[in-house]
C-alpha cells in the first residue's frame, strides 16, 4: 500500500492541492485570490512536470495493475502539465480584464488535470473511466463559465450532452470487453485478445473506441468541437486544444497497445478510417470559417487525423510519431491561441478572421510569429510542424498504410488554404479599421516562444525525438 | 574550407536576419540600407560561390565539398556538389545580386521585400546543394513562402488569386513527392542521395486495384516525382500556373521564377527521376517526349496570342522548358548536356527579358503591348539590348540559345525523330512570336503621345544587363565552358542509367523466366 501511493505521489499532490485551494478560497477571499491562485497553481503544474520528467524510472505498477507509472505515462503527464501551465497563464490577464476569472477555475484545472494524469497511466478499464470522468466533468464546468452568456453556457451544455452520450458509449463497451475478457485488467484483456479475439469483445473495442474518439473529436464524432471552441471563453478554448487532446490520444495509445495490442490488424483499420475522416472533414469544413475559433476547432480535428494516422500504424515507431506529433502540436497551439488571445478592439474580443486585415502593417513581429505558426500548421517545411507530418507519414507508411499517407498529404494541401487564407488577410489585405493586440507581455512571449521553437527545433527538436522514443518503446513490446 | 558551402547558403539568411532584427522604421534610410546590406550581401554570396567553381574538380564525377552532420530521425544535413549542380550554383549566386539591383525603385515595405528575397537566395541555394532526400525538399518546398510572399504583397492587381495558384499548385505536386520520399527511405533504409544514387529499387511488375504496373515500384515513384518537378518546371498540361504567377509577380519576382526557380524541376529529374528510376523513366520516356513535343509548339502557338508581354515571355519559358525535358529523357550525352546547357542560357535569358519588360513597366505602369510602339526612337540603347536578348530567346547562332536548342535536338534525333521534327517547328515559331513582339513594341513610328517623353536606360539599368550581356554572348562563341564542367559528371549519369537499366532488366527477365 505505502509503494502504491508512493507512485500515485504526483496524482495525490495537485489532488490534495486542489481541495486545499478550494476550501480556501471559498472560505476566505472570492474571486480577489483567483489571479494569485492561477499562477500558484501553473506553477505547481510546472514544478510537477520537472519532477516527474526528472525523477521517474523504470515502468512501476500500482493497485494490482490498475495503475502504471511508465516512460510512456511520464512523457505524456509532462507535456499535459507544461501545456496546461502555458494555457492558465496566457489567459490570465484575458479573463482578469472581462472579470470573468472566477477562483474556481484553477481548482477545476487542477482537477482535470489530475483526471488526465489518471487517464494516461490507466492500466484498466475502471481506472480509464475514471480519470476520463475526472477530466471531463470539470471541462464540462469550465466550458461554462462565462454564465451571463448564452454562448459559453450552450457550449458546457452541448458538451456535456454529447460527452455524456461518449461516455456511455464506452462504458457499455467497456462492458462487453469485460464479459468477453473476464476482467477489466488490460494485462488480462490482452491475453483473452491475443490473434483470434472473440466477436463480443470486438464490439465492445469498437464501443471503446468511439467514446474516446469523441475525446480527441476524431470525425465522425466531432459535432462538438466548433461549438465549444467558439462558444467557450479563449483561454478556455485554448486549454480544449491542448492538454486534453494530448491526454485522450495518449489513452488512447495506451488502450490499443497494451488492452489491445493482439489485435492490431482489427483495431487498425478502425483508426486509419478515422484518421481519414478527420483529415479531410478537418481540411474542407475549416475553409468556409470566418470565426478564428472556429477555424481552430477544424484545424484541431485535422491535426487529431494526422495524430492518429501514426496510431493507426500500430507499431512502436507509430506511438513515437504520435507523441511527437502531438508535442509539436501543442506547441503551436499555445503559440497560436496567445495570438487569438491578444486579439482585440476597444477592449472587446475579436475573432473574425477577416479583421486581421492588414495586420501586418501595424504589428510587424507579431504577424511574422503568427505567420511562421500559421505556416508550421500547415506542416511546409521547414518548421516544425512539417516535421510531425513526416514522421507520421513515415509510421503509416511503414505501417502498410501507404493509401493513408496519400490521403494524409493530399488533405494537407487543402488544409493549407485556410492558413494560407490568414496569411493573406494579414499580409495583402488593404488598409481599414486596424485591429489592436493587447499589451500582455505574457501572451506577446508565448507567442514569440512558440514560433521561435518552430524555427529552432528543426536543428534537433530538443531531444524530444528521443525521449518519445523511450516513452513508446515502454508502451509497445 | 569545410563548409564553404553552408557558407555560401546561409549568408544570405544572415543577412536577412540581420536586416530583421535590427532595421527600424520605414523612412528613406532605412530603405536604403536595406537595398544596400541585401546587395552587399547577394554579391558576397556570388563572390564566396566562386570559390567553389575555382576548387571545384570536373573531372571528379562524385560529390565534392560535402559536409556531413547526423540530424533528426536518422536524416543527415548533408550537401555538396557535383558537375550537374554545381552551375546552378553559380547560376543562383549570379542572378540575385542583379534581382536586388533590379528592386532599387520599390518603395512599399522595402525591408520585407529585402528579407523576403534572402531567404529564398539561401533556400534555391540549398536545393541545388542538398544530399539528403529530406533536405532537399526542405528547401524545395520552403520556397514557395518567400514566393507566395513576393507575389502576394507586392504583385499587380490580381495577385491575391495568383499567389494562392502558385502555392497550392505546386504544393499539390511535392506532397506526392514526398510520400515517394517516405517510401525510399523505408526501403532503401537511409536518405542520404549519395547511397541512394546506387541503390536498385524494386522494378518487378505488380497490380493494384487491377491496375497493372509495369516497372512497379520504379514507376510510382517515378510518377510521384515527376507530378512534382512538371508542376515546377512546369510542362504542359500542368503549367497554367505560371502565367498567372509571372504576370502579377514583381519585376524581381518573375526574374527569380524564370531563372531559377523553374531550373529546379529539371535539377530534380537529372538529380532523381533519371538516376534514381531508370526502369521508370523508360517506361514514361514516350510519354514525356510527347509531352515535351506538345508544349514546345502549343505554348509558342498561345504566346503568339497574348497582348500581355510578361505573359508571352511566360509561355516563352514554358515552350523552352520543353527542349529541357526533351533533352533530359533523351538520355544521351547531347540531350542532357543541351538541357543543362538550355537551363543556364535560359536562366540568363529570360531574366533578362523580365528585366526589359520592368524597364518599360517601371516607365508607363502597363504591359499591354499595345500600349507600347516606336521605342526605338526614344530609346536606342534599350532597343539594342531587347533585340540581343530577343534574338538570344529565338535561338540565334552567337547567342547562348541556339546551343541549348541545337544540342537537345541532336540528342532527341537519336532517340526519336518524330518528336525532333515536331520540336523543330518550335524553332520557328519561337522566332515568330519573339520578333512579333519586338515590332509591336521597339520599331515602328513613335505615334502614343503618352511615350512622347519616355527616357532611355538609366546608368544603373545599363548595369544590370551588362553581365547577362557578358554570359549570353560569351556562352553562345564558348561553350565548352559549361559542357568542360558537366560534362565527366553527365557522362557518369548516362553510363550509371543504362547500367542499371540493363542490370533490371536482366533481373526481370529472369524472374519471369522462373515464374
Amino acid at each position: 500500500m505505502q509503494a502504491d501511493l508512493n507512485i500515485i505521489l504526483p496524482e495525490i499532490v495537485i489532488s490534495v492541492y486542489a481541495i486545499a485551494a478550494l476550501l480556501f478560497t471559498a472560505y476566505t477571499g472570492r474571486d480577489r485570490m483567483a489571479g494569485m491562485l492561477l499562477w500558484l497553481t501553473a506553477a505547481l503544474f510546472a514544478a510537477m512536470a520537472l519532477w516527474i520528467g526528472t525523477t521517474g524510472q523504470g515502468t512501476r505498477t500500482a493497485f494490482g495493475g490498475m495503475f502504471n507509472d511508465d516512460g510512456f505515462a511520464r512523457f505524456a503527464k509532462v507535456v499535459i502539465l507544461l501545456s496546461a501551465a502555458a494555457v492558465m497563464v496566457m489567459g490570465q490577464e484575458y479573463m482578469m480584464r472581462r472579470k470573468i476569472l472566477r477562483f474556481e477555475y484553477p481548482v477545476l484545472i487542477a482537477l482535470s488535470a489530475v483526471g488526465m494524469m489518471l487517464m494516461v497511466s490507466a492500466g484498466d478499464l475502471m481506472a480509464l473511466y475514471m480519470g476520463l470522468e475526472l477530466q471531463s466533468l470539470a471541462l464540462y464546468v469550465v466550458a461554462s463559465l462565462r454564465r451571463d452568456s448564452a454562448k459559453s453556457t450552450e457550449a458546457g451544455l452541448k458538451y456535456f450532452v454529447l460527452g455524456a452520450l461518449s461516455s456511455g458509449l464506452l462504458l457499455y463497451g467497456a462492458s462487453l470487453v469485460y464479459g468477453f475478457a473476464g476482467t477489466t485488467l488490460f494485462s488480462g484483456i490482452i491475453e483473452a485478445a491475443d490473434g483470434q479475439a472473440p466477436v463480443g469483445l470486438l464490439i465492445g473495442l469498437v464501443f471503446v473506441l468511439s467514446g474516446l474518439a469523441f475525446k480527441v473529436s476524431a470525425v465522425p464524432f466531432h459535432m462538438w468541437t466548433p461549438d465549444v471552441y467558439e462558444g467557450a471563453p479563449t483561454p478556455i478554448t485554448a486549454f480544449f486544444a491542448t492538454a486534453p487532446k494530448v491526454a485522450a490520444m495518449a489513452l488512447f495509445a495506451r488502450v490499443v497497445h497494451d488492452a489491445f495490442g493482439g489485435v492490431v490488424g482489427d483495431w487498425q483499420q478502425v483508426l486509419a478510417v478515422l484518421s481519414v475522416l478527420s483529415m479531410f472533414l478537418g481540411a474542407v469544413a475549416a475553409i468556409g470559417q470566418t470565426d478564428i475559433k472556429r477555424l481552430m476547432a477544424y484545424s484541431s480535428i485535422a491535426h487529431m487525423g494526422y495524430a492518429l494516422m501514426g496510431l493507426a500504424a500500430g507499431t512502436v515507431f507509430g506511438v513515437q510519431a504520435m507523441l511527437i506529433y502531438m508535442a509539436i502540436y501543442v506547441t503551436m497551439n499555445v503559440g497560436t491561441f496567445a495570438f487569438i488571445l491578444s486579439m482585440e478592439r476597444d477592449g472587446q474580443p475579436i475573432t473574425e478572421i477577416a479583421s486581421l486585415n492588414n495586420y501586418s502593417r501595424a504589428h510587424p513581429a507579431r504577424a511574422l510569429a503568427m505567420m511562421i505558426l500559421l505556416f508550421s500548421l500547415a506542416g511546409v517545411p521547414p518548421l516544425l510542424g512539417f516535421f510531425g507530418k513526416l514522421y507520421v507519414l513515415r509510421a503509416a507508411y511503414e505501417g502498410g498504410l501507404a493509401w493513408l499517407a496519400v490521403a494524409g498529404v493530399i488533405a494537407s494541401v487543402i488544409g493549407a488554404f485556410y492558413y494560407l487564407r490568414i496569411v493573406y488577410y494579414m499580409y495583402f489585405g488593404e488598409e481599414r479599421e486596424p485591429l489592436e493586440t493587447s499589451r500582455s507581455p505574457v501572451q506577446w512571449s508565448f507567442l514569440m516562444v512558440s514560433a521561435a521553437l518552430m524555427l529552432l527545433g528543426i536543428i534537433n527538436m530538443f531531444g524530444v525525438e528521443g525521449m518519445a522514443q523511450a516513452a513508446a518503446a515502454t508502451l509497445v513490446n | 574550407m569545410d563548409n564553404l558551402l553552408s557558407i555560401t547558403t546561409f549568408i544570405p539568411a544572415i543577412a536577412a536576419a540581420i536586416l530583421a532584427i535590427f532595421l527600424r522604421g520605414e523612412d528613406a534610410a532605412a530603405q536604403r540600407n536595406a537595398k544596400w546590406v541585401a546587395l552587399i550581401a547577394t554579391t558576397l554570396t556570388f563572390v564566396v560561390s566562386l570559390f567553389i567553381l575555382a576548387g571545384f574538380d570536373p573531372s571528379d564525377t562524385g560529390f565534392q565539398f560535402v559536409e556531413e552532420h547526423q540530424w533528426l530521425l536518422g536524416l543527415e544535413y548533408k550537401m555538396g556538389v557535383d558537375g550537374i549542380s554545381v552551375l546552378f550554383v553559380l547560376l543562383t549566386t549570379f542572378m540575385m545580386p542583379l534581382t536586388i539591383a533590379a528592386s532599387w525603385n520599390v518603395t512599399k515595405r522595402v525591408k520585407e521585400y529585402m528579407i523576403a528575397f534572402l531567404i529564398l537566395e539561401t533556400l534555391m541555394l540549398g536545393v541545388f546543394m542538398a544530399l539528403d532526400l529530406v533536405l532537399f525538399y526542405l528547401f524545395f518546398e520552403a520556397g514557395l513562402i518567400p514566393m507566395f510572399l513576393i507575389i502576394g504583397i507586392w504583385g499587380g492587381k490580381e495577385r491575391i488569386y495568383a499567389s494562392f495558384k502558385f502555392f497550392l499548385y505546386t504544393f499539390l505536386g511535392s506532397v506526392l513527392m514526398l510520400v515517394a520520399m517516405v517510401a525510399m527511405f523505408s526501403d532503401a533504409g537511409t536518405t542520404d542521395i549519395v547511397t541512394l544514387l546506387s541503390h536498385q529499387f524494386g522494378s518487378e511488375s505488380f497490380s493494384i486495384l487491377g491496375i497493372h504496373i509495369v516497372g512497379g515500384m520504379q514507376t510510382l515513384m517515378f510518377i510521384a516525382f515527376f507530378a512534382s518537378f512538371a508542376v515546377k518546371m512546369p510542362m504542359w498540361p500542368v503549367h497554367t500556373w505560371l502565367p498567372d504567377a509571372h504576370v502579377q509577380a514583381p519585376t524581381a519576382g518573375s526574374v527569380v521564377l524564370a531563372a531559377i526557380l523553374l531550373k529546379m524541376g529539371g535539377y530534380g529529374f537529372l538529380r532523381f527521376s533519371l538516376p534514381m528510376f531508370p526502369v521508370g523513366a523508360e517506361v514514361l520516356t514516350p510519354l514525356i517526349l510527347w509531352m515535351s513535343a506538345i508544349a514546345i509548339v502549343y505554348t509558342s502557338l498561345v504566346a503568339l496570342a497574348q497582348e500581355d508581354m510578361k505573359k508571352l515571355i511566360a509561355y516563352s519559358s514554358v515552350a523552352h522548358m520543353g527542349y529541357v525535358t526533351m533533352g533530359i529523357f533523351a538520355a544521351n550525352q547531347q540531350g542532357i548536356d543541351g538541357a543543362i546547357f538550355q537551363m543556364i542560357s535560359h536562366g540568363f535569358i529570360s531574366g533578362a527579358l523580365f528585366l526589359c519588360v520592368g524597364v518599360i513597366y517601371d516607365r508607363m505602369h502597363t504591359r499591354e503591348i499595345d500600349a507600347y510602339g516606336g521605342l526605338v526612337n526614344r530609346m536606342p540603347a534599350y532597343a539594342l539590348i531587347f533585340m540581343l536578348f530577343t534574338m538570344a530567346n529565338v535561338g540565334l547562332p552567337g547567342t547562348s540559345g541556339f546551343v541549348g536548342e541545337f544540342l537537345t535536338l541532336v540528342g532527341i534525333f537519336q532517340v526519336n525523330t518524330w518528336v525532333a521534327l515536331v520540336a523543330t517547328s518550335g524553332v520557328i515559331l519561337s522566332a515568330a512570336y519573339a520578333l512579333w513582339l519586338y515590332r509591336r513594341v521597339v520599331l515602328g513610328d513613335l505615334i502614343k503621345e503618352s511615350l512622347r517623353s519616355i527616357s532611355d536606360m538609366t546608368g544603373r539599368e545599363r548595369a544590370i544587363f551588362a553581365p547577362l550581356v557578358v554570359m549570353t554572348l560569351l556562352l553562345g562563341v564558348y561553350p565548352s565552358l559549361v559542357t568542360d564542367i558537366i560534362g565527366p559528371s553527365v557522362e557518369a549519369l548516362i553510363s550509371n542509367y543504362d547500367t542499371d537499366l540493363a542490370a533490371a532488366h536482366a533481373a526481370n527477365q529472369i524472374a519471369e523466366a522462373s515464374h
